[in-house]
């Protein structure tokens, strides 16, 4: 007799050749069948036991799935499964989406990055995702193909939980559309994990600035990681209404601590989270004003 | 559970396999090839022992299924000789004492073969940030990163 040590149970491994095939499939067995790409999660959930599926559907190989392409008037389309290392190393990604490139890189380590998806990121619906603050913040969408056929969601109205999203039995995403940044855009994602890289974050700032006929000159957005339900984009309005300064900075910062509903689990308390979403606010909101030319 | 029948080049062999649908690369490789210099230490892609090249690309093979690797080239550890000789990472490992225990350092070996495939000449802290997923609890590193730094001729 085989056992498939280290303990994966038994399920049944599925390849489809079309995408119909696939949503048919996935439709018709609700609750026993997961669409899959690189399985960095899945794997573990299936090992802890908290997974029971029956199937695993492999979609990786479905079409347009790998293709990644940058179109200058469109933007940045990923397929599912483009995995984290192609994505970083991508010249167009680096040059137009570089808080992408460098939210991806702080995702584990290059030898799970080669399984690790954005759509997996996105799908797992994990309040840590690290590449989520990003998508949010370049108001990423997100195409899938369910049982009715192709539709577009909006990565801001994606999420409705810890692990939950707006997706249906049959559904699968197929790519993750990236417009094209406003112009002169700055970003910078700031993790604590408890080692200095390649933790989940205890908390995860991804903040993001732009020129735009405010009274300061800019808009802001936020994106607060691991202290609420779902990522937390927070609209920084104070920061457009008056002229930045480093006070100004430091309110924003407490807005943003103020907004968050943070647990205390193993990585941290509740009450280092919020402090942390001060601190980390401020830097993260510092460093794109240094950016942006201050 | 279905089996899959699988073709499989593994360190330049090519390999027939009928593996069930849930087994994974990391047991297909220790199991039905007997090939048990990749180590399987946490199943949950943190530690990094397990660490093959596929298809030129280092991979936790925990985290990969066998039936995925339909067609794939895989080198594993045991692979890494050539000739006889070893991989310079593998001479300057042992010059440089880069191991105690050993439970790592076949998928520590893999990872810096990877990084000095793709960036011949790597700076410390690319150096660790390509070993962030390699733990080893006997070193402290500091030899493993020495022993990199000698492959790549400095």
């Amino acid at each position: 007799m085989i056992t498939a040590h280290p303990g994966l149970p038994e399920f049944d491994y599925i390849r489809p050749t079309t995408l119909e095939e696939a949503s048919n499939f996935l439709a018709q067995h609700p609750g026993e069948a997961r669409a899959f790409i690189g399985g960095t999660d899945t794997f573990v959930r299936m090992r802890d036991g908290a997974w029971q599926d029956k199937y695993l559907v492999d979609v990786k190989g479905l079409p347009g799935m790998n293709d990644l392409t940058f179109i200058p008037a469109v933007g940045l389309r990923v397929g599912a499964a483009v995995n984290m290392n192609r994505l970083i190393a991508s010249p167009e990604v680096k040059e137009h989406y570089p808080l992408l490139a460098e939210a991806a890189h702080t995702v584990a380590s290059y030898q799970l990055r080669t399984r690790a998806t954005i759509a997996g990121n996105i799908c797992n619906a994990s309040p840590a995702g690290d590449t989520i603050g990003a998508g949010l913040v370049y108001d990423a969408k997100i195409h899938v193909h369910g049982v009715e056929g192709d539709r577009v969601e909006a990565l801001r109205a994606f999420f409705k939980g810890p692990g939950k999203t707006v997706l249906k039995p049959g559904d699968i995403v197929t790519a993750v559309e990236y417009p094209r940044p406003p112009q002169g855009a700055q970003g910078k994602y700031i993790k604590l994990g408890r080692n200095a890289i390649g933790d989940l974050a205890i908390v995860g700032v991804t903040a993001f600035g732009y020129p735009d006929r405010t009274s300061s000159g800019y808009r802001f957005l936020v994106v607060l990681a691991s202290v609420a339900p779902t990522p937390l984009l927070i609209d920084m309005t104070l920061l457009s209404e008056k002229p930045l300064t480093p006070e100004l900075i430091d309110e924003a910062a407490h807005v943003a601590m103020n907004s968050v509903k943070p647990i205390d689990d193993v990585r941290g308390s509740a009450r280092y989270r919020s402090l942390m979403v001060r601190n980390m606010t401020r830097n993260a909101l510092t460093e794109v004003w240094k950016k942006l030319g201050r | 559970m279905s089996f899959h029948r699988i073709t499989v080049t593994v360190n330049g062999s090519a390999e027939i396999v009928d593996v069930p649908s849930n087994m994974t690369m990391l047991t297909m490789l220790r199991e039905k090839l007997a090939l048990t210099g990749t180590k399987n230490g946490c199943a949950a892609g943190e530690c990094g022992a397990c660490t093959v090249l596929w298809n030129g690309e280092p991979v936790n093979s925990c985290m990969v299924l066998a039936v995925e690797c339909d067609g794939a080239e895989i080198v594993t550890v045991e692979g890494l000789m050539t000739d006889h000789q070893l991989d310079p990472i593998q001479q300057t490992m042992i010059d440089a004492g880069g191991m105690q225990c050993g439970f790592c350092t076949p998928g520590i070996l893999i990872s810096a073969r990877a990084l000095l495939d793709r960036k011949p000449k790597p700076t410390e802290p690319e150096i660790r940030d390509a070993l962030v997923g390699n733990l080893c609890r006997c070193t402290g590193y500091t030899r493993i990163i020495d022993a990199v730094k000698m492959a790549a001729g400095d």
